[in-house]
Formats: C-alpha cells, sequence, structure tokens
C-alpha cells in the first residue's frame, strides 16, 4: 500500500472513531457521576406495632401539603378484619366511622390488625413505564418522583400502580403520590410519618448502610414485600404480614 | 446522476420533497425548543432539585433536643420512643422562632384518645380505655402527665388496665371468677406491670381442679382428662376468659 493512502484511510478510521470514542466517554462518564450516591432508600414496616392512630396519616399531609379530605392521600392505615366465617374487611381508618360497624363486633371477628401502606417505591415501577411524557422516573437513590412540570394528569399511572399509591392533586391536576418526603431524607431527616410513628411501626433507612435500623429490622425479621408476584420489587418491606394482606 | 433523477417517479420526489421541508421545520422548531423542554436528564435534575427545596414542617426530635432538654421524664416514661411532633404537630417554624411561633398543646380528651380507646385490631398489651366507661368528660392530663404516663394511683381492680379481658370475662361462664382465683398476683405488679408478671396456670390439672371428672366443684363440666384433649393444654383450645359455652 501506498504510503499516502495508508494515511488517508488510517484517518478516515481513527477520527470518526475517536470523535465517537469521546461522545462514548463523556456519556458513560456522565452516567457515572450521576450512578455513584451514597444512598439507596428504603423503608421497613413491623405491621404487629402499628395501633391504626393515624398520626403518619396527619403529619404526611402537614408535611407535603396534601389536601385534608379522607380521599388524597400519600400515606394510608388500612385495617383488616378477617371473620369467623373467612370474610376479609379492608376499611381505610379515615373513612372509618366511629361504630366500626363493618367489621362486626369483636365476637364475629377470628383476628384484625392495621396495615400502613404507601408508595412501595417499586425498583421496577409499572408507573414509570406507563407514563407517556416520562413525566415521573426513579432517581439514583431510588426514589420515584413526578415532575409536575411535566405531568398532563392523564391518570395512567394511577391505574397502572398495583398498589393504588397514587392518586391526582386536586389543584394542581398532576399525578402525586408519596416521595419518603425526598426533601426531608435528603437532608438526613426521617419521613415526616416515620419521625411521628408513636409505636415505631415505621422503620426508614439505607439499604446501603452496613448497620442502620433498617439493616436490622432486615436481619430480624421475616420480610414480605406486598404482590410479589408482580416482579415489583417494592422498596417498602413489611415484616409480620398476614397472608389477607393485599 | 441525471438519468438516475428521471428514473425516480414523479410523485415520488414530490413526497420526498415534502418530507424533506417537514423535517427540516421540525427539527429547525426543535433546535429553538429550550434544553430544559428537550433534556430528559435536564427535567430529572430540576424535579429532584425542586423537591429537594420543598419547605420541612416537622423539625425532627433532635431538633427539639437542642432546646428542651429538659424533658429527661419523658426519657423514662412510657412514652419515651414517641417523637415530640407526634403529639405537638409540625414544629420546624417553632424551630425557627421559638418565641413567636407555638406548637400545638393538645389538652382535649379526644386527642389522646386517638392512640388509646380501645380497639380490637390494636396489638394486645397497647393500653387501651373505654372512652365512655373511664372517667368520662374528664381531661386525661388532670391525672395522667402526658411525657410520664403512668397511672396517677395504684390501680386497685385488675380492669382498670385489663379492661378488654374484664369487659370480655363479663359475660362469660366465668364470670363469677376473680382474677386471682387463676392469677396469683404480686402486690409490685400493680406498680412496675412490666417488671414484674402476674402467673398463669401452668398445667391441666389446674383446670382439673374444677373441671376434671370427680372434682368437688358442682355444676361445672366436666371432662377426663386422660381422655380428653390428650397432650395439649387446656388454654391451647378454649380461651380461658371466654370459655365456649357449647
Amino acid at each position: 500500500m501506498e504510503r499516502r493512502t495508508f494515511f488517508q484511510k488510517a484517518f478516515s478510521i481513527a477520527l470518526p472513531g475517536g470523535i465517537l470514542g469521546l461522545m462514548f466517554r463523556s456519556r458513560t462518564a456522565r452516567a457515572e457521576e450521576r450512578e455513584a450516591p451514597t444512598h439507596y432508600f428504603g423503608m421497613g414496616i413491623q405491621t404487629e406495632k402499628c395501633i391504626g392512630c393515624g398520626r403518619c396519616v396527619e403529619a404526611c399531609k402537614d408535611e407535603n401539603d396534601v389536601p385534608k379530605v379522607p380521599f388524597f392521600t400519600r400515606t394510608w392505615v388500612e385495617r383488616y378484619t378477617i371473620k369467623k366465617d373467612g370474610d376479609v374487611v379492608i376499611q381505610n381508618i379515615d373513612r372509618m366511622s366511629d361504630s366500626q360497624s363493618e367489621g362486626g363486633t369483636d365476637r364475629d371477628m377470628l383476628r384484625s390488625f392495621f396495615v400502613p401502606k404507601l408508595c412501595n417505591q417499586c425498583d421496577n415501577p409499572p408507573c414509570v413505564q406507563v407514563c407517556p411524557v416520562g413525566a415521573t422516573f426513579k432517581t439514583v437513590d431510588g426514589v420515584v418522583l413526578v415532575d409536575e412540570k411535566r405531568c398532563i394528569g392523564c391518570r395512567y399511572c394511577i391505574q397502572a400502580c398495583p398498589y393504588g399509591a397514587r392518586y391526582l392533586h386536586p389543584e394542581k391536576q398532576t399525578a402525586d403520590k408519596c416521595t419518603f418526603c425526598y426533601h426531608r431524607i435528603t437532608k438526613g431527616l426521617l419521613p415526616a410519618c416515620v419521625e411521628v410513628c408513636p409505636t415505631q411501626a415505621r422503620i426508614f433507612g439505607d439499604f446501603r448502610a452496613i448497620a442502620s435500623p433498617l439493616t436490622r429490622f432486615k436481619r430480624m425479621n421475616k420480610i414480605h414485600v406486598l404482590k410479589p408476584h408482580l416482579n415489583t420489587e417494592p422498596k417498602v418491606l413489611y415484616a409480620d404480614l398476614d397472608g389477607e394482606v393485599r | 446522476m441525471k438519468t438516475l433523477f428521471r428514473k425516480i417517479p414523479d410523485p415520488l420526489l414530490r413526497i420526498v420533497v415534502v418530507l424533506a421541508v417537514l423535517a427540516a421545520v421540525v427539527l429547525t422548531l426543535r433546535s429553538l425548543l429550550p434544553p430544559s423542554l428537550k433534556d430528559h436528564d435536564l427535567q430529572v435534575q430540576a424535579t429532584v432539585e425542586r423537591e429537594i427545596a420543598r419547605p420541612v414542617r416537622h423539625a425532627g426530635s433532635d431538633a427539639c433536643a437542642e432546646c428542651h432538654d429538659q424533658f429527661n421524664v419523658k426519657k423514662a416514661g412510657y412514652h419515651r420512643n414517641l417523637s415530640c411532633e407526634t403529639c405537638h404537630g409540625p414544629a420546624k417554624e417553632h424551630a425557627e422562632d421559638p418565641t413567636e411561633k407555638k406548637p400545638n398543646l393538645p389538652r382535649l380528651r379526644e386527642f389522646c384518645v386517638r392512640c388509646h380507646a380501645y380497639n380490637p385490631s390494636r396489638p394486645t398489651g397497647f393500653p387501651q380505655i373505654n372512652p365512655a366507661a373511664h372517667n368520662p368528660l374528664k381531661a386525661c392530663i388532670t391525672c395522667h402527665d402526658p411525657h410520664d404516663p403512668k397511672p396517677p394511683n395504684v390501680p386497685r381492680d385488675c380492669d382498670a388496665c385489663h379492661a378488654e379481658i374484664a369487659r370480655t370475662k363479663a359475660i362469660s361462664p366465668h364470670v363469677m371468677l376473680e382474677c386471682t382465683t387463676c392469677h396469683n398476683v404480686p402486690n409490685d405488679h400493680r406498680v412496675k406491670p412490666r417488671a414484674v408478671n402476674a402467673s398463669i396456670p401452668a398445667d391441666r390439672d389446674f383446670c382439673g381442679r374444677c373441671h376434671a371428672k370427680g372434682a368437688a366443684v358442682k355444676e361445672t363440666p366436666k371432662v377426663d382428662l386422660a381422655t380428653h384433649g390428650e397432650k395439649y393444654l387446656c388454654w391451647q383450645c378454649h380461651y380461658p376468659h371466654m370459655p365456649e359455652v357449647k
């Protein structure tokens, strides 16, 4: 091969290749910069400790400007009553009348307990998959957030969430959900519901921490998640969960 | 080249031209758009920043302890694990401006009752009262210090704390039996209920004193302890505070 053609060919390969390589490197570098977080947040819930007082619901509404009517909630508490005839009654304690008549009297009950619920911050979130405008996404620390500037209020995500954790904010007309109190946890505070829970039924922490209340919770309890068959890989873990809980 | 152009049918050429113009228009418009409308990474970044910038309403118990460390009494009492804001409400404003903004001081009976009213779904052992029967209309804080909520007097009767059992027993065949018939209650149990426990019956023969064949007590249902129930203890099938009538 002639020297001139060799150089021509070499340049024609090396130049675009180099540019492509540089682009690729800068992209991966950028991705690495984002992929190097220190935290991966999660929550543990001990249903056996929940007394169904609803302070978490109240604190959440105070902290996150959620409308103070029962229908709109980022977190809520369900009361499960398994009756002697096998019926299961599920009530949201916010919408429960004082008489609690739906659950029947103590005599009809086989067992009864409370289950606090919130967004499971799935590792494989169905709501993110269905959003047509990419307004909802998972942050590097594992929290699923909604971009309220981008959300068009189409309610697809509300339909897609198997846990019913999302609602349409009546004022903003955008989808809204639990953020693990992202503005608090990024400052080292606990989410409002965890902060006020009087019986420590909720435990918040970092899955990557070597020693933390959450790590201990995972070590000391039998752990279950809600609807594991859906492969959503929730980051809200439940201890001592009853089989009737859906 | 010219022959190549002539070979392309005229309508196709027009379509190509129209499409090219359209593509050019779209691309120019797109280049005019601000990057915040195009770049998903930028939108994610903006949302994360917006979420982090949201106002914190609950200060967290560490913030309270900076000034209010004199509540040492709370640290030893039953409410030691409660966050201040569980009862006093969101107090970030108070933490920033202690003289002007004051947190809630719940004084009404309804407030305590939200956790401490009897509810069959609450975990066993959680202190609960029947608000209709427990000193009605009297504010809880007249007798109980919320920072150290122990009973004001040493309770005389068991049902002061074990109301649920007392109510169940009241309509059971065991209604005439005193608690002390089956439980040996050390006096210290009334003062330090968790440190000193009342005894529980140990074996089948204890129930057999009334219910075995040939027992001296009349009018009790009798079983042959040798054949009835085999290896099980009586209370593994029959709840002693509400033994089945049938």
